[in-house]
């Protein structure tokens, strides 16, 4: 092999696909069919797992921290339910899309806000337009619903030919679609130049710049990205719940995408996704124990994920797994601990 | 002989202390130009001024003859003006390959490719192999820069500035804080570097200077004490007033 070829081998080492994550997305799937009478909270984990995907995109690869995600979520999911509900788009899939690019408008607008000032400056920022926005729901009754929310909304069958079910079928499979094809999009995004250009920025901004990065607009460009998937998941919530009201905007919202991500870990994409199931787990397992002090309990355990670390944390999960993995299918197969520290 | 960098009346104050006083600068096209001075002198803030990381209080930067004062960081590495840094500056979770091939992207006008995969353009990865072997940084590429001892660093530091194929580098003191055992790699590299990079030495190391500066610049409490060719700098009574005590001027 020349040196040339072989460089671009290694050079496309990460952006090959492995067999832990055929095997994720499998394990996903399956769900669908094995437990018919869960689908209202596993499409609740896909929607939050797309959210903090969206998250991930800039706080894991490009370091910009949000305490308001929940801006683009929000709007995302109003303007798919005034869609709806008007009449002015009835095929979901395209209300879909078009909620999406409202988010990713205000992505692009606010993103000039952002990009300046470091990390504090940027959670207050953040914080800020999402607070902002809340009221203004709250303000602009005649149009949201103020605190009532936006009801009524019907939703039509997807293409015209998929009705949404009372079960949720529809809306999980549907649901799936969406954050697998988002997920297909984001990961070849990480894996070009530009997105590794980011991570440059988030390790060392002085010297990406002094290498030719146009650091600010390399930030515009995945903050209003973020903000287009924030707004899909968003968006996606309104269709399979069929409302809309202001808790879009809460900041619980923000934050608790935060722990979702300090649980499943950033910069590699997954974290998102495996965070939103074992913090959706936490929330069941702990609620049905002591439904008043739940929060106490995700509490102490995010605590002892910061002290213990959560490389050390996943090697332990990964550790029977991979036993099994690596009589199958060898020891390349073997499912590595996620690289990066949020 | 054209100028390829020229600092004219350039001044820098933080407070009420001028870091930079009126430093008029030329450095010829193709030369092995060094920049020294005592600790404290502002070498190093001169640098940030030609790179932009700071911005001047007045004065004009020139890159081949071009007017480059308003220009930022980025723009100016395009424009064929690149650095190393005195304290390395490196992305500690990249592996040397990724961080080379962003380099070499950027500067071939791909960095802002975002469907394309790293590593599928064969003219990249040519150039990010011959970086890698020409900076004994091979058998390591594929490591976390973090992970890097010190030696293989700073040969990364500078493999990244080569990467932007400047035509005029500014080094920063190239071999500050390596193990004698790895100097020479470092050495080798600087001194290998091809004719036509000109080439702005900030240095501390004596030795280092005089075996390989063609022309040297002396910079006391940011302003130029003297300036000329190696041998009469070494002679200068001035000059070894203000380094009376390190025995590394007597050349």
């Amino acid at each position: 092999m020349s040196a040339s070829s072989d460089v671009g081998y290694h050079a496309q080492r990460q952006a090959r696909w492995h067999y832990g994550e055929a095997a994720f997305w499998l394990i996903v799937l399956a769900c669908g069919f094995v437990f018919p009478s869960r689908y209202l909270i596993m499409t609740d984990i896909l929607r939050l797992a797309l959210f903090a995907m969206s998250l991930d995109l800039i706080l894991g690869y490009a370091g910009i921290v949000s305490l308001g995600h929940a801006a683009f979520f929000g709007v995302g999911a109003y303007a798919a339910g005034l869609l709806a509900l008007h009449g002015i788009i009835n095929e979901p899939v395209l209300a879909l899309v078009v909620a999406g690019l409202v988010a990713m408008v205000l992505g692009f607008a606010t993103s000039f806000l952002v990009i300046r000032g470091v990390d504090l400056t940027r959670l207050m920022v953040t914080l800020g337009i999402a607070l902002l926005l809340e009221a203004l729901a709250e303000r602009f009754s005649n149009i949201t619903g103020g605190t009532d929310g936006l009801q009524g909304i019907e939703m039509q069958p997807i293409f015209g030919e998929i009705p949404f079910d009372m079960f949720g079928k529809t809306g999980f499979f549907y649901s799936l679609a969406v954050l697998f094809l988002l997920f297909l999009f984001a990961r070849r995004v990480v894996h070009s130049p530009f997105g590794l250009s980011l991570r440059a920025i988030k390790n060392n901004p002085l010297r990406a710049a002094a290498i030719g990065i146009p650091v600010n607009r390399r930030l515009i460009a995945i903050y209003t990205l973020a903000a287009f998937y924030a707004g899909i998941a968003g968006a996606l919530f309104t269709q399979t719940t069929a409302i809309a009201s202001l808790d879009v905007f809460a900041f619980e919202r923000s934050a608790d995408l935060m722990l979702v991500l300090v649980i499943g870990g950033t910069g590699y994409l997954y974290g998102g996704l495996i965070g939103a199931v074992l913090f959706r787990m936490l929330q069941e397992l702990f609620s049905t124990i002591t439904p008043q002090y739940w929060q106490f309990w995700i509490g102490l355990v995010l605590v002892a994920i910061v002290l213990i670390g959560r490389q050390r944390l996943h090697r332990w999960m990964l550790y029977v797994p991979n036993l099994v993995i690596r009589q199958i299918a060898g020891r390349k197969a073997v499912v590595a601990a996620p690289e990066s520290d949020a | 002989m054209t100028i390829a960098l020229e600092t004219q009346n350039l001044e820098k104050q933080f407070g009420g202390l001028r870091v930079t006083r009126d430093l008029s600068l030329k450095i010829e096209q193709g030369a092995r130009h060094a920049l020294i001075g005592p600790n404290g002198a502002g070498k190093t803030t001169v640098i940030n001024q030609l790179t932009g990381v700071l911005k001047p209080n007045s004065g004009r930067i020139l890159l081949e003859g071009q007017d480059i004062t308003d220009l930022p960081v980025h723009k100016r590495v395009l424009r064929g003006l690149s650095r190393t840094f005195q304290i390395n500056q490196l992305y500690p979770d990249l592996t040397p390959l990724e961080t080379i091939g962003l380099a070499v992207s950027e500067r071939l006008g791909h960095g802002g490719d975002w469907w394309r995969r790293m590593g599928t353009r064969s003219d990249v990865n040519g150039e990010i192999a011959d970086l890698l072997t020409r900076f004994h940084l091979l058998d390591v590429k594929n490591e976390q820069t973090v992970t890097l001892p010190y030696g293989k660093q700073r040969l990364l530091e500078i493999a990244v500035a080569i990467a932007a194929k400047p035509r005029v580098l500014l080094l920063d003191e190239p071999a500050a804080g390596v193990p004698e055992s790895e100097r020479h790699d470092i050495l080798a590299v600087v001194g290998s570097l091809p004719r036509d990079v000109t080439v702005l030495l900030i240095e501390h190391d004596m030795d280092l200077v005089f075996s390989f500066a063609d022309r040297i610049s002396v910079l006391v409490s940011g302003a130029l004490l003297t300036e000329g060719p190696p041998e009469q700098v070494a002679r200068d009574p001035q000059v070894k007033a203000v380094y009376l005590g390190e025995e590394a001027v007597n050349v």
